[in-house]
């Protein structure tokens, strides 16, 4: 964003003031993350920088606290628990939204608003809610502290990001494809596994990004319905905030935050290889 | 000279084009629907379900009914103007004879306690005695305990035999049913739940106006700078959205905690005393700050996404036309935007209210939410019939807002990063 040359001196005053406002949004976003990640590796169970960390005193950092992490059997069954529930509901989140999307593009698709309005609902009404009216049902049929209950309630949160990246990819998706295939002489299954499945792929697949880092994260239902042999990542980082504060935390986090990262980059990846899948159809 | 009526187009084996379109048409329909009917299907096991669940326990009120029935039956067509007779005073002990032998007199006496305090014992004194009492059973019960010689118990009774109430949404907005049948607020020191509620509302719309102010001009800047430095830019905005909620909560503790890297910095540069710390969390500003930082990339990106539409050469064309720059701003690009504000603002409002996990771990007592009483309700005092009405009153208002954001922007325009 250029100041024109016509541009008086109070606006250019002005333009580097916002230029600087925006500069403090952006330290305001991003600064957080990048604080906690040097204080991940304090060798002080502290949750500050050390007079040696601020001295770049080798002495003053360590690897212990992931160290801790990766002895911690508590903390490893947690993480082997958060992939187990997270796939699982991906997977089953996954199926059923994509099979869902392909019928809300249909452009005979009935009541399609109050449709699309109810199956977003889960991202919609807050997680607490969610969680206690989980809670009581499912102890009401035998599901809580299961797995399958919290697989079945991640499954639920998760649907709305798979239906609302699947049908956006939908949307975009050139119909004419289908009859070219059609006319050149292939059936329905080879169309849908040869023409369309390649083109929606990006689309499925942020989708159920979007739907794992969804059950990755989530606390509050896992807190309500799960039991203690259901423990997940995030409860075992909630409780560790809440009672017995240690920087295991932060390297956890540190973790996490490179997690975010490598889900951004895929999903980047994902996105231009979309764009120029679609750029090959005649638009 | 007429022409003879043109014949009904017909497909090759003759069905009149109109028939067979209205046929293909349907068959299409029901494609759709049976694609979408596995995921609505479970969406209304999983999910409705235990939503309608909720909504009935919110109302639901059998205690009474179920384990005081014979009370309940005598005490038909009492008047309530002087104590029952002997014969319901029998029912009452047998009924607690009965309940103490199968031991389930917990429920009701929790349930008569949230409306008359002091039930509890009551009935559980009363029930441990109840073996050895010999009629005539009036005096006997109101030696035992003489809280069975309040007309105001025995109305109580009356009133809760009801299978539904209205009692925990009254409680939920520190309301109660007096002895009579009155609407009456409890007593001031109990009130709790409309503080919370109004809190909860403004400090969202406070989230909601912290994040416009500061995420307008991000927007502005990224929707005004070419692609290949916005999205450069864009990664700061996502990273953060994509970050874990905990891991963010986490570095906010870490920032803003009195021995924590603010104040330790402040400190270091003489801004501040070592003894005049900054309490910047566990209360409404550690709420605030954290939960404007986490929820800043929901307002961004649907501000983004509408500026990205308005074409620059607008601002261009009201500054040719003599605008001053702060007038062709306001009259021009900012009425543009208002649909962007609408969405985000909406949608950040809806999350900030049923906000639990950051309140609950940097707003301390003073920054908690109606959400935190809930959970307090469902795992501290057990009340869960109060936490069912305190959520459905919650589920009620994101309702709301969210058929206002349906109709405004439409929940198919949603995008995602």
């Amino acid at each position: 964003m250029a100041i024109p040359s016509y541009a008086t001196r109070g606006e250019r005053i002005w333009h580097y003031l916002f230029l600087f406002i925006c500069g403090l949004v952006f330290l305001f976003l991003i600064g957080p993350l990048l604080v906690i990640i040097p204080l991940s590796f304090n060798a002080e169970p502290y949750f500050t920088f050390s007079k040696k960390m601020v001295a770049f005193d080798p002495a003053g950092y360590s690897l212990r606290w992931y160290q801790d992490f990766f002895t911690s059997s508590e903390w490893l069954n947690a993480i082997k628990n958060s992939f187990i529930i997270g796939i699982a509901s991906t997977l089953l989140a996954t199926v059923l939204g994509t099979v869902a999307a392909l019928g809300l593009s249909s452009r005979h698709m009935p009541a399609r608003g109050a449709i699309m309005a109810l199956l977003i609902s889960p991202m919609i009404v807050p997680l607490i809610i969610s969680a206690a009216a989980m809670f009581f049902f499912f102890s009401k049929v035998n599901l809580a502290q299961t797995y399958v209950g919290v697989i079945l309630a991640h499954t639920a949160l998760g649907i709305p990001f798979v239906v609302i990246t699947v049908t956006a990819t939908l949307s975009s998706f050139d119909t004419t494809l289908i009859r070219a295939a059609h006319s050149l002489g292939a059936n329905p299954t080879r169309t849908f596994f040869k023409v369309v499945l390649p083109l929606v792929t990006p689309g499925v697949v942020s989708g159920a990004l979007f739907a794992f880092i969804t059950s990755f994260d989530e606390v509050v239902v896992v807190l309500f319905i799960a039991g203690p042999e259901q423990r997940t990542m995030p409860i075992q980082m909630w409780s560790g905030i809440r009672e017995q504060i240690s920087p295991t935390i932060l390297a956890v986090a540190t973790m996490l935050v490179l997690l975010s990262m490598l889900l951004l980059t895929t999903l980047e990846l994902l996105r231009r290889r979309s764009e120029r899948l679609r750029g090959l159809s005649p638009d | 000279m007429s022409e003879p009526p043109a014949a009904p187009l017909t497909t090759a084996d003759g069905v009149p084009l109109k028939v067979s379109l209205r046929r293909t048409v349907r068959r299409s329909k029901i494609k759709a629907l049976l694609l979408v009917a596995p995921l609505l299907a479970f969406l209304f096991i999983a999910f409705l379900m235990p939503l309608f669940e909720m909504l009935w326990r919110s109302v639901d009120n059998p205690e009474v009914s179920t384990h005081l029935s014979r009370t309940v039956s005598a005490l038909e067509g009492w008047n309530g103007e002087s104590l029952p007779d002997e014969a319901t005073f029998a029912a009452l002990a047998e009924d607690l004879r009965e309940g103490q032998q199968e031991r389930n007199l917990g429920l009701l006496s929790s349930r008569l306690n949230y409306e008359k305090s002091g039930m509890r014992s009551t009935i559980s004194r009363t029930a441990r005695r109840v073996g050895t009492l010999e009629p005539p059973y009036r005096e006997s019960l109101i030696e035992v305990n003489n809280t069975w010689g309040e007309l105001d118990t025995w109305k109580l009774i009356q009133r809760e035999a009801s299978p539904y109430t209205i009692s925990y949404y009254l409680a939920a907005v520190d309301l109660q049913l007096s002895p009579d049948g009155e609407i009456v607020q409890v007593p001031e020191h109990m009130q709790i739940h409309a503080t919370l509620f109004w809190r909860t509302l403004w400090m969202s719309a406070v989230i909601t106006g912290l994040t416009l102010l500061l995420g307008f001009p991000v927007a502005f800047l990224l929707a005004s700078l070419p692609a290949r430095h916005s999205n450069l830019l864009m990664i700061l905005v996502l990273l953060p959205f994509w970050t874990s909620l905990l891991v963010r909560t986490t570095t906010w503790i870490a920032i803003l905690q009195s021995q924590g890297v603010l104040n330790d910095v402040m400190v270091a540069l003489g801004v501040i005393a070592d003894e005049a710390r900054w309490q910047m969390i566990h209360n409404k500003m550690g709420t605030i700050i954290a939960m404007t930082h986490i929820l800043l990339p929901f307002m961004i990106l649907p501000l983004y996404s509408v500026m990205k539409t308005i074409p620059p050469s607008y601002m261009r064309a009201a500054r040719s036309l003599g605008g001053k720059p702060f007038l062709s701003f306001r009259r021009v690009y900012f009425p543009l935007t208002i649909p962007g504000i609408a969405a985000g603002g909406i949608l950040v409002f809806i999350l900030s209210i049923g906000y639990y996990i950051t309140p609950a771990l940097v707003g301390g007592q003073s920054g908690r939410f109606i959400t935190n009483y809930i959970a307090y309700h469902m795992q501290t005092s057990l009340n869960w019939g109060l936490a069912a009405a305190i959520a459905s009153i919650l589920l009620f208002v994101v309702i709301i807002c969210y058929l206002v954001f349906n109709r405004l922007i439409g929940v198919d325009k949603v995008k995602l990063g």
